[in-house]
């Protein structure tokens, strides 16, 4: 079966280039050692070039309307996880409270336990 | 057009070991998970004896030891979920209808199909060798809890919590590839002329059962992977002494559990409806209201997961939040079985075994849906948690979707799949001696959970303030119920096997139904349709003024529907 | 079925997107589940025990970034195999999609040899919170890159012949899937200490 193009096919080198300079920007602002600067660099520019590569050479943008929508949906349950799990998760005091992980670790059951038959 | 598919007869391990014809893939997940079923349902006779006459020798397999009894419940829901209800609703008649349905000549990709069920038939072996090996089959419930799950000195099931957690993973490999495939085929291969609202409902809901499946169990995926080294390899994912959090495990498991039970539910519902346009001969009542319904109750079960964690020590204000969406997502479920009862009010009924199932199935379900609002308001929750009133709501709920539905499927498409008729008679002794005796189970039930039962204790002997004598008449009732309840279903496997070779012949239409599958020989050919079909309206013109027959197949053009005489 | 035969199931277009790439997005979205999942688990756990920075800090930032460097080069070898394969030169899209395999064995490779000096100075899978997810999110990544290189070689050797063309294309849309996970996965482990 020969494939019908349906992407008209850009200039993938200069995209290339492009997300090879984004990659220097982000490991030299790692080098500054400013918190801000490295994290923004870092995942400002790990969106960015995910954009370009999802654009560019996946084409999602001349793809039917619904695919980069159900793409999007899936990254929207991933949200929906986080925020359900990140109040149990994440933080570890509160108002009244510490999760202080127990400094021993649990009594062994070797010998207490019934033998599983 | 038609199709000429040119190949030589199949040998025999061809045909029943290496086929891509989705009809006997279709059939290798139905005995499979039958077979399953036995098993799982052998369990719950074991662990019922036990609850009802306690500590006493078990006809059939012994005595149930503590550890004995955890591995049963583990077992028991495990199967009963992953390697029986998804596998006979989703694959088995997923597999058969869809390409029928739609009107193709098989799944778009047959081979990832055959694929699938060997990923599949792998995962179950799995799980089976897990009750050979030291120690016996997993014990620490099918949650798979942490720190229970993931040290072996704790559940004393080290192997089979490995093997256990290798079968689940397996399975949901498979049903990843099947699901995909099935929605594939339905987005892509449909007739000409079929619509997105000319699609069964039956076909939709599996297909957004997949899409369901696809997007909730990605997170449990990663849970697992982490939970399988936390086993094997001493990582600490799960362990608060090395800076892990055993909720997260619950978290990622209730992510996908929520949905998962509207992953079983929809293909239920989609059943449901078919069989009851049907033996109404009447339209669904408001078609895409169900779609729509369906499309809000898919995404609302991803925001609901929590209700199963209220006292787990999550945080206060997410079990508000959850106890509110919970609570919404009765609204959508219930306007479904509105619909189904306004498909019903003035349709011509015919009481035959499908519908009786079908029937069931709305009175039943609805049953387990209102118990559930206890459940779902985290405030009674506090109380019911872990009591065996949760075990009634979920078998309320799970033996509608899992057991009434399917029944009501296998006896709707039986002649369909196999070229007879099941015998009436039989079908309906059937009915009642399955249906009757599960309400005495479950019934005595909600009462001993309301008092107070605690689940997955394996005897009350030993702690004085759980023991409640006087209930225990209760328990013993419900025991003896799940007796016949089992015994009843030897009527059907009965009759299942012996009509395939004395049952009436039936032909290509038995039950009068406008969709594509009855347009086809019983049982269809390879291949399916001699000429591929086009489509000239949705799948449930029943009533129609002006036609010779109460029904308008899908593939009849308008023209030719006023000849057509009574069959 | 004859090997080889398609149904006409597999045939059909009712969305107008061809049934290779159509199941291809479908893949797709249910790999950024299993990830997603994983890499959120990270994130959280990331969060909320600051100690780990003192791990985080031992990552190999040139070999992640070197790494980097190479998956978007494969990457850019397979949308050129796409350019190729619509201009029906299969032999030419061959080459470039065994060009791109040799990246994610050069990633492999690298992957292999950074793990080992992070083995010698005593980081294992069971060393800590942060090496557990960094081993386990990184691990998942390779085993997806090398099954992906497989399929690719596979394909490649089938449009050598100028067969089944149209999979050129989806396979790089897998590739490069697996390219902008390890996009998040390089910040995530070798940057954000």
């Amino acid at each position: 079966m020969t494939t019908e193009a349906h992407v008209q096919h850009p200039n993938y080198v200069k995209i290339w280039a492009i997300l090879v300079v984004l990659l220097v920007v982000s490991v030299l602002g790692s080098m500054t050692h400013i918190r801000d600067a490295v994290l923004i660099a870092a995942f400002g520019v790990a969106v960015i070039k995910a954009y370009l590569v999802a654009k560019n050479f996946m084409h999602v943008n001349v793809e039917k309307r619904w695919v980069p929508y159900l793409l999007v949906v899936c990254l929207l349950f991933i949200a929906i996880l986080l925020a359900g799990v990140a109040p149990d998760v994440m933080k570890n005091s509160g108002e009244n409270w510490n999760k202080n992980p127990s400094s021993q670790s649990a009594p062994s059951v070797a010998g207490a336990a019934t033998k599983n038959e | 057009m038609s199709t000429e598919v040119q190949h030589a007869e199949p040998g025999i391990f061809q045909k029943y070991f290496l086929s891509t014809d989705h009809k006997m893939i279709a059939m290798q997940y139905l005995f499979t998970g039958m077979a399953m079923a036995l098993i799982g349902g052998f369990f719950a006779y074991v662990f019922r004896m036990q609850l009802g006459f306690p500590n006493q020798h078990v006809p059939g397999y012994g005595l149930v030891t503590p550890g004995k009894y955890n591995a049963l419940v583990t077992m028991h829901g495990s199967i009963m979920i992953f390697w029986v209800a998804m596998p006979v609703l989703i694959a088995a008649f997923g597999n058969f209808l869809i390409p029928l349905m739609v009107g193709c000549d098989d799944m778009a990709f047959p081979r990832i199909n055959r694929l699938s069920y060997q990923i599949f038939l792998l995962s179950a072996l799995v799980l089976l060798a897990s009750f050979l090996v030291k120690g016996g089959p997993f014990g620490g419930a099918w949650t798979g809890y942490p720190p229970l799950s993931a040290v072996g000195a704790y559940n004393l099931t080290p192997i089979g919590a490995t093997l256990w957690l290798l079968a689940v993973a397996l399975e949901f490999i498979a049903f990843l590839l099947g699901g995909i495939n099935f929605t594939v085929t339905t987005m892509n291969s449909r007739a000409p002329g079929m619509k997105m609202y000319d699609i069964p409902l039956v076909v939709w809901m599996i297909v957004l059962a997949s899409v369901i499946f696809m997007c909730s169990v990605g997170p449990l995926i990663a849970g697992a992977v982490m939970l399988l080294f936390d086993q094997t390899m001493s990582t600490g994912f799960y362990d608060p002494t090395r800076g892990g959090d055993p909720l997260l495990w619950q978290h990622l498991f209730w992510f996908f559990g929520h949905p998962e039970v509207y992953v079983v539910l929809l293909p239920a519902l989609g059943i449901v409806a078919e069989v009851v346009a049907v033996f109404a001969r009447k339209k669904i009542f408001g078609y895409k209201t169900v779609l729509y319904t369906t499309w809000s109750v898919g995404f609302l079960s991803f925001v609901v997961w929590a209700h199963h964690q209220f006292v787990a020590g999550i945080d206060p204000r997410m079990a508000n939040i959850f106890s509110i969406t919970t609570l919404l997502i009765s609204v959508p479920i219930t306007e479904m079985v509105f619909l189904y009862i306004a498909t019903l009010y003035g349709g011509s009924i015919h009481l035959d075994t499908p519908m009786l199932w079908g029937l069931a199935f709305i009175g039943e379900f609805m049953i387990g849906g209102v118990t559930g609002i206890f459940l779902g308001s985290s405030g009674t929750d506090i109380y019911l948690h872990d009591s065996y009133f949760v075990i009634a709501h979920f078998h309320y709920t799970f033996v509608p979707i899992a057991i009434i539905a399917v029944y009501a499927g296998l006896t709707f498409w039986y002649p369909k799949m196999f070229g007879r008729m099941l015998n009436e008679t039989l079908g309906k002794i059937h009915f009642w001696g399955t249906v009757i005796p599960f309400n005495v189970i479950f019934i005595p039930l909600f009462i001993t959970g309301t008092a107070g039962d605690q689940r997955r204790v394996y005897s009350y002997a030993q702690f004085a303030e759980q023991s409640r004598p006087a209930l225990q008449h209760l328990r013993t009732t419900s025991t003896i119920a799940l007796l016949f309840m089992l015994a009843f279903q030897f009527v059907f496997i009965f009759n299942f096997f012996w009509s395939l070779r004395r049952g009436k012949r039936a032909d290509a239409n038995p039950w009068r139904s406008s969709t594509l599958e009855w347009t086809v020989p019983s049982p269809p050919p390879h291949g399916n349709f001699a000429e591929l079909p086009i489509v000239y309206r949705g799948p449930y013109e029943y009533g129609l003024p002006g036609c010779a027959e109460d029904f308008a197949p899908q593939n009849v053009p308008d023209a030719a529907l006023a000849g057509r005489s009574r069959a | 079925m004859s090997a080889g035969a398609k149904p006409i199931a597999n045939t059909r277009s009712g969305t107008g997107i061809p049934t290779a790439r159509l199941i291809t997005w479908w893949v797709i979205a249910s790999e950024i589940v299993i990830f997603g999942g994983l890499l959120a688990s990270y994130v959280m756990h990331r969060i909320g025990h600051p100690e780990w920075a003192e791990s985080a800090s031992h990552t190999n930032t040139w070999a992640g970034a070197f790494n980097t460097f190479v998956l978007l080069t494969s990457s850019l070898c397979a949308v050129l195999a796409h350019k190729a394969a619509d201009a029906h030169d299969g032999p030419r899209a061959a080459r470039l999609l065994r060009l791109t395999a040799l990246g994610g064995l050069i990633f492999l490779t690298v992957k292999g040899f950074e793990w080992a000096a992070d083995f010698r100075e005593g980081f294992v899978l069971s060393s800590g919170g942060f090496w557990s997810f960094y081993y386990t999110l990184a691990g998942l990544h390779g085993l997806h890159v090398l099954a992906g290189m497989i399929i690719m070689l596979i394909i490649a050797s089938e449009a050598a012949k100028n067969q089944e063309m149209q999979r050129v294309e989806c396979i790089g849309l897998y590739w490069h899937f697996v390219d902008i996970v390890w996009i998040f996965l390089f910040p995530l482990l070798y940057i954000a200490r």
